[in-house]
Parts: C-alpha cells; sequence; structure tokens
C-alpha cells in the first residue's frame, strides 16, 4: 500500500517537473552542447539557411482560344551553394481540365499534376511549361488557377547536420585575433567593474543602514539604475558623455576645468600625469567601467544592506561600551559580518559582467579598446557572419568561467578552513 | 588634542558646505544661469568663519537667528560675486546655509573634546555626503533623459546646459517628440508588443513554474536534489553563450523575427529563477493543510489551484513582477532574433532608432523615457514585492 502511494507520489512529481525541465533543457542545456558542435566547424551565416525549391507560377491566356492555357513554372534552387535532391512536385487543376502534352516527368492523374524532377544543383533554374484546355470548351477562370500554389519538397545536406569537423576556428581564435589583448580588456572590465560596485555597494548601504529622513525614498532611488532597461539608461549616458554637446562636457568647458571637449567613449588612449608620472589610462573603457558600476552597484548594495540589517545591535553596544571608535567599529564589527556576503557577490558578480553584452555593446559597440569576450562572439557571428568562429569564442567563454569557478571555490574552500 | 579636533571639525563642515554650494551651482546653471565660477576660496573661508563664529556663539543667541544671520551674510556676498542672477537662485543659497548652519549647531566645544570625536563628525557629515552625492549621481541621467525628450533639437544645440522647461507653449509643442515618435515611428506597436512579450511570458513561467516548484518543495522522487541544485547553475549559463546557437536553430525552424520565439526564450531563462523563489516560499506553507485535502480525495490538481495558490498569492505577484521586468527590459534576444520592424519590441526599436544618425536625439529620450517609466513605475509602486523578489532572484545575478 505504502509502496504505490510512494510510487504514485513519484508519478506526479515527474508530470508535475516534466514541462519545466523539458524547456529548460530544449532552450538552454541543448544549445551549450549545439555550441560545442557548431565551434568545430566551418559553417558561416549563409550557409545556415536550408536550401528549398522554389517555384514561380505564370498563367498565359491563349488569344485566339479562351479554352485553352499555358502555365509557366519558374523553377529554381534557393541556395547559392548545395544541392537538392530528389525534388518533388504537386499542383492541383480544375475538374474539367485536360493536359495537352504530359512532360515525361510528370503525372497527371485526378486533376493533380504531380512531378519528379531529381537533383537540382546549387543555383539551379528552369522553365517548365505546360498546356491544358478545358474538356467541355468553356471558358477559363484565371483567377482560379492563379490562386491555387504547386507544392514543392525536396531533401538536402545541412551543413550543420554533417560531421566535417575542424579546429581551425580555435586556432584562429588563440592566434590570429589579438586573443591576449581581447583577455586582458575583459578583465579589467570585469574586475573593476565587480570591485567598483562592491566598493560603491558597502559605502550606501553603511550609509542607508543609518537613520535618516527620506530613507525608504533614498532605498528606492538607490535601486534605479539596476531596475530600469539598459537600452534607455545607455543612450541617456551616451548623450550626456557626448564630446560635441554633451552636458558633461559643456559643464567642464562652462567652469574652465577642461580647455577642449574630451571623447570619453571614442577615445582609447589618455595622457595622465600624476605626481611626475606620465601614464596611459584607457578612458573608453575606464567610462564603461564607470557605467558599468553605476548600472551594478544597486545588487551590492541590496545584499550588503540585508546583511547589515542582520548584524545584532547588542555587538555595537558592546563596542560603545569599550571605547570603539566608528572605524575601529566597521573595521572590526561590520566587516567581518559581511564578508560572506562579498565573497558570494564578488563571485556573482565577476561571472556576470565577464558575459555581459549590452552594456559595452550599446555604448561603444566594442570600438575604442573597449572589445570584451561577448562583443567578439557578436562581432564574428554577426558582423564578420562567421557562425563557427563566434561559437569557438564562446566556448572559450564558458572554459574561462568554468577555470574561475573551480579555482575561486577552492580558494574559498581553503580560506573557510583556515579559519 | 583640543585645538586638533577644532581645526578638523572646521575643516571638514567647510568641505561639507563647499560640496553642497557647488551642487547647488551646478544645478543653477543646468537651469541656463550663467555661472562660471565657483568661488571655491570664498565659500571656504565663508565655511571656516561660520563654523567658527558658531562654536564661539554657541547658544548665546536662537539658533533661528543665528542661522539667519549667518545665511543673510553669505547670501549677500555670494550675490556680490556673481551678480545678476535671479532671487531663486539666491533663495536656495539661503536655504543651504540655513540648512548647514542648522546641520553643525549640535556641536560645541563640550562634544569636540570627547574621545573620536572628529571621527563621529566625519562620518556624520560623510552620510550626509554620500545621500546628496548619490540622489544626484543617480537621478541626474533619468532627469536629463526627461528634460531633453520635452526640448526641440534647436534649443539643445544652442545651449546644452539649458535644462529648464519652458511652460509658455501649449502641451502639443511640449509633448511634440512623443507625438512624433508615436505618429511616424510607430511605437505604439512597440509598446503593443513588449506588452504582449512581457506578460506573455509571465503567464506561461507561471504555468510551467508553479507545478514544478510544488514538485521540488513537496514530493519525494529520484533525482529531486539534483534538480534543485542545478537551477542555481542553470541560471549562471550565460545568455550570450546561447546566442549563437538558437540563432541557427531558429533561424532553420523560422522562429526568428515571431513572439513565438521569444516567448520560448524568455520562458526558458527565467523559469530556473521563478522556481527557485516559489519552491522556497512553497516550503513555507504548512504542511496540515494539504494533508487534509489529501484526505478530501483532491488531485495534486486541486492541490495547486486549491490550495497552494491562494496562499502564496505575496510570492507569486513577486516572481510575475520580477519575470515581467526581465522581459520588458531584456535586450540581447530581441538584438539577436528581430530584424523585421514589424516585430520589435521597445528596447529592440530605440536601439534601432539610434541605428540612423538623423534620429533628433530628443526622440531617442522620448522612446527612453517611455520604456523606462513603466518600470520604474512598478518598481516603486510594488516595491516591497519586487525588492524581496531581487535579494532572492540576484542570487543568481
Amino acid at each position: 500500500m505504502k509502496d504505490t502511494l510512494a510510487n504514485t507520489e513519484k508519478k506526479t512529481a515527474y508530470i508535475l517537473t516534466l514541462p519545466a525541465v523539458a524547456l529548460v533543457f530544449a532552450i538552454i542545456l541543448f544549445p551549450i552542447f549545439a555550441n560545442v558542435w557548431i565551434s568545430f566547424k566551418e559553417v558561416e551565416l549563409k550557409d545556415i539557411r536550408i536550401p528549398e525549391p522554389r517555384a514561380k507560377k505564370i498563367v498565359k491566356s491563349i488569344s485566339e482560344d479562351p479554352s485553352k492555357i499555358k502555365i509557366l513554372y519558374k523553377l529554381r534552387n534557393s541556395s547559392l551553394l548545395q544541392e537538392i535532391r530528389d525534388v518533388s512536385f504537386q499542383d492541383k487543376f480544375p475538374k474539367n481540365f485536360e493536359i495537352e502534352k504530359l512532360d515525361p516527368r510528370c503525372d497527371y492523374k485526378k486533376y493533380t499534376l504531380k512531378c519528379k524532377f531529381g537533383n537540382w544543383p546549387a543555383k539551379y533554374r528552369e522553365n517548365f511549361q505546360i498546356a491544358f484546355k478545358t474538356n467541355d470548351g468553356s471558358n477559363i477562370d484565371k483567377k482560379a488557377i492563379k490562386s491555387t500554389k504547386p507544392k514543392l519538397n525536396g531533401t538536402s545536406d545541412n551543413i550543420l547536420l554533417n560531421t566535417n569537423f575542424t579546429l581551425k576556428n580555435f586556432k584562429k581564435v588563440l592566434f590570429d585575433n589579438e586573443f591576449v589583448d581581447l583577455l586582458l580588456t575583459t578583465f579589467y572590465y570585469t574586475f573593476f567593474g565587480t570591485v567598483g560596485s562592491i566598493i560603491f555597494g558597502i559605502l550606501t548601504a553603511q550609509m542607508v543602514n543609518q537613520k535618516f529622513y527620506g530613507r525608504t525614498f533614498m532605498r528606492s532611488v538607490l535601486l534605479f539604475p539596476y531596475v530600469a532597461p539598459v537600452v534607455a539608461l545607455a543612450y541617456t549616458w551616451e548623450l550626456l558623455l557626448d564630446p560635441n554637446s554633451g552636458t558633461l562636457n559643456s559643464l567642464l568647458i562652462n567652469y574652465q576645468v577642461i580647455e577642449t571637449p574630451i571623447n570619453l567613449l571614442g577615445q582609447k588612449y589618455i595622457d595622465i600625469n600624476i605626481l611626475g608620472f606620465d601614464f596611459k589610462l584607457r578612458l573608453a573603457l575606464t567610462t564603461v567601467i564607470m557605467f558599468e558600476i553605476w548600472r551594478y552597484f544597486p545588487l551590492a548594495f541590496l545584499f550588503i544592506l540585508a546583511r547589515l540589517q542582520a548584524i545584532p545591535k547588542e555587538l555595537y553596544e558592546a563596542a560603545d561600551v569599550d571605547g570603539a571608535s566608528p572605524f575601529q567599529k566597521f573595521f572590526n564589527i561590520t566587516l567581518p559580518q559581511i564578508t560572506a556576503v562579498i565573497s558570494i557577490l564578488f563571485m556573482i558578480r565577476f561571472i556576470w559582467n565577464f558575459n555581459k553584452f549590452e552594456d559595452v555593446f550599446l555604448l561603444t559597440g566594442g570600438a575604442s579598446g573597449t572589445r570584451t569576450l561577448p562583443i567578439n562572439v557578436y562581432q564574428q557571428g554577426f558582423a564578420i557572419s562567421d557562425i563557427g568562429m563566434g561559437s569557438a569564442v564562446s566556448i572559450v567563454i564558458v572554459v574561462l568561467l568554468l577555470l574561475f569557478m573551480f579555482f575561486y571555490f577552492k580558494l574559498l574552500g581553503k580560506r573557510v578552513d583556515e579559519n | 588634542m583640543k585645538t586638533k579636533n577644532l581645526i578638523l571639525f572646521i575643516l571638514i563642515s567647510s568641505f561639507f558646505l563647499i560640496f553642497i554650494v557647488s551642487i547647488w551651482k551646478i544645478l543653477a546653471t543646468l537651469q541656463g544661469l550663467n555661472i562660471q565660477n565657483f568661488n571655491l576660496q570664498i565659500i571656504f573661508i565663508f565655511g571656516v568663519l561660520i563654523s567658527f563664529a558658531n562654536l564661539r556663539i554657541g547658544n548665546k543667541i536662537k539658533v533661528f537667528y543665528k542661522s539667519i544671520l549667518f545665511s543673510l551674510i553669505f547670501v549677500i556676498c555670494d550675490g556680490y560675486l556673481i551678480q545678476n542672477l535671479p532671487l531663486w537662485y539666491n533663495f536656495g543659497n539661503f536655504l543651504i546655509l540655513y540648512f548647514f548652519v542648522n546641520k553643525i549647531n549640535k556641536y560645541n566645544f563640550e562634544n569636540l573634546r570627547e574621545q573620536h570625536s572628529t571621527q563621529v563628525i566625519f562620518f556624520d557629515f560623510l552620510t550626509l555626503f554620500g545621500i546628496l552625492l548619490f540622489s544626484f549621481v543617480i537621478l541626474f541621467p533619468f532627469y536629463m533623459m526627461l528634460i531633453t525628450s520635452f526640448k526641440t533639437q534647436i534649443a539643445l544645440l544652442v545651449n546644452p546646459l539649458d535644462f529648464s522647461i519652458s511652460f509658455d507653449q501649449d502641451l502639443k509643442g511640449l509633448f511634440k517628440s512623443y507625438f512624433v515618435i508615436f505618429e511616424s515611428y510607430n511605437f505604439g506597436r512597440y509598446i503593443l508588443t513588449s506588452t504582449i512579450v512581457s506578460v506573455g511570458t509571465v503567464i506561461i513561467t507561471l504555468i510551467f513554474a508553479i507545478p514544478a516548484a510544488y514538485a521540488i518543495a513537496r514530493l519525494n522522487f529520484f533525482g529531486k536534489t539534483f534538480m534543485s541544485t542545478s537551477i542555481l547553475i542553470i541560471y549562471m549559463f550565460p545568455a550570450i553563450v546561447l546566442v549563437i546557437p538558437l540563432y541557427t536553430i531558429f533561424s532553420q525552424l523560422g522562429l526568428r523575427n515571431s513572439i513565438e520565439g521569444l516567448l520560448i526564450v524568455y520562458t526558458a531563462t527565467t523559469l530556473p529563477v521563478a522556481i527557485y523563489m516559489l519552491q522556497g516560499y512553497f516550503k513555507s506553507i504548512p504542511k496540515e493543510l494539504e494533508e487534509a485535502a489529501i484526505l478530501d480525495k483532491l488531485s495534486w490538481f486541486g492541490i495547486i489551484t486549491k490550495i497552494i495558490i491562494p496562499l502564496s498569492i505575496p510570492a507569486i505577484s513577486s516572481v510575475a513582477l520580477y519575470v515581467f521586468m526581465i522581459a520588458w527590459n531584456e535586450f540581447l534576444f530581441s538584438l539577436m532574433f528581430l530584424d523585421n520592424p514589424n516585430s520589435f519590441t521597445l528596447s529592440r526599436a530605440i536601439q534601432y532608432l539610434s541605428g540612423d544618425a538623423e534620429t533628433p536625439r530628443q526622440y531617442l529620450m522620448a522612446g527612453s523615457v517611455i520604456v523606462t517609466l513603466p518600470v520604474l513605475f512598478i518598481f516603486v509602486y510594488f516595491e516591497k514585492y519586487l525588492v524581496s523578489g531581487l535579494t532572492a532572484g540576484s542570487v543568481k545575478g
């Protein structure tokens, strides 16, 4: 009895979870495997369209006899690259139709014309013509004939399904693609974006954790950049930083801070002199990182605030009794309490920034030294239309992420052991 | 010790004064006033004098009179230095000074002598400074987006610093950009598409997620722990990795440029979060209720619709709002899958608009306001639900 109950429970559970599991499998897990497959192939954007046989039907009336008609089919292979095999053709006609001359490839039965055209090579074209007359001599309604469409079928190789593999894509990714530069840019973007957003998150959480008038309002305002659509925010920033008539440059010129406008999103390097040391700052990349921090520190803020509010008040009261200064309270009580949250945040934000595509794409499109790995996936796959290459870059992203996660957890595990 | 604390206090408060007056000056410049100089040294000297005088006078005269006196002196001097400014600017200056003097009034020689007094003062001012700075830095782009959408092309080019709205034109003139993007750029259609896609995603996600979350929360079956842990890992998988294979598969199936295609992808990418959030809530519902229902011979469908759903309306609405926001804001997939303007979502339409260099920026900003407003409205109105959703949901991102 109990056994059957457990069985029905199991069955119910599988029925309930199946739709969700199937969908996630089809749209998330299967594409990841497909990505591996594609990355070992030479595929371009134009190859992925499946070749299909097409026919354009043109009806011609014969002037001296309204009971006769000619029909011209312009047949072609839609693909410029691949052949189509075993093309079959089918079209229907009114019941009083009789065929005048039958093509040897065709067959006319039950008012249906069926043809077998065999194999069509790439770029194949043919004008296929047949003539009909009505068996009762009545006039022909051209519109009725035009309205029926011929059906064509054929089989062709799907370039994605054949088994020709190559390592070319990975070779290109690693050796012809300024890989080191790409990796460094991605690393700077990810690392500084993550660290910056966490620092600002700590500052703001500490701030909002105090009592002041308008605190709840402040909390919602701080989350605005995180919840608003990225498209709107990116274009607003672009306008704000525009070198010709952007607000920021105009303000700085107005206050005589700078003399000529700075193109914050379009300039790769800027020379900076601090204490006599000259160095080059990657300007556009820095701006993009600033945007990243601005947009994602609210998440860190939210997490850290939740943790701060859970710290028992007694700890601070005891510290007050001992005469601890605010700095001491922060470094000795608050910080140790939030390190766990910070390490989780660091991992999450690192992974997500590593894969961030939209922000950089909308702000600079990957120009002026802001080409990160995800941008490269897009450029390879869709701008240069080399799908295989794009896939290979995204596989590199996955491998790097897995490596990061592996070492991060190893490091984190050691830390936990030491404490 | 005392003099060191005194000097630090005066420095901190003076810098704070410089900061708030500067922000006010920037805001005034953005209303079209011609201010080219912050006069930082003068403000600094005033800050030092006011802080010191405030300590000296202490409570000998009433705070109210003291504040008014200091503020008036400052406003008159500042007004003399930067002349020909309207009254509202000077009035704002006066209010800022009034606020400042009230703020420093609580410090006197006695509490400057206390241990750690400079650190306490430092943190006090830092908090205020932070609140003002972050409000400014965060709200300014939104403010700019809104104001730019009300301007004309010429006004934007003549003085990019003028952010004032002239109300002497009629409503039609003020909302001109909005009329244009609805009439010539078809934005009504994009709003409809975005709404259908977002609401559709919410409905389908809930239909798929509620039973799955219930099974994970309540039933025993083989692979349950595996499933609940893999949910989070799956959510970590980057969308950029899915783009190319999904693009090729969708092209071959003819799902590109279709709302159905977007619905499938959005549902699949939000499902893991939805299941994760819901199963956490379902676990907190007391089991006894269902046991009674099982005795009443209710099927699992009855249990879910009659017991679980009515009891978890808060969690379900929080998931629904969160999923709505993700779908509404989504950009990557709509960029990849949609290239026919007839099937654009709002985000994709704005990006398409910006691709044409001729598009006036006020139209772009009007579009941005339209795409941003619903999200911000939902966020502010349902903040309580959404914040819990964000914290749970963004454990993954």
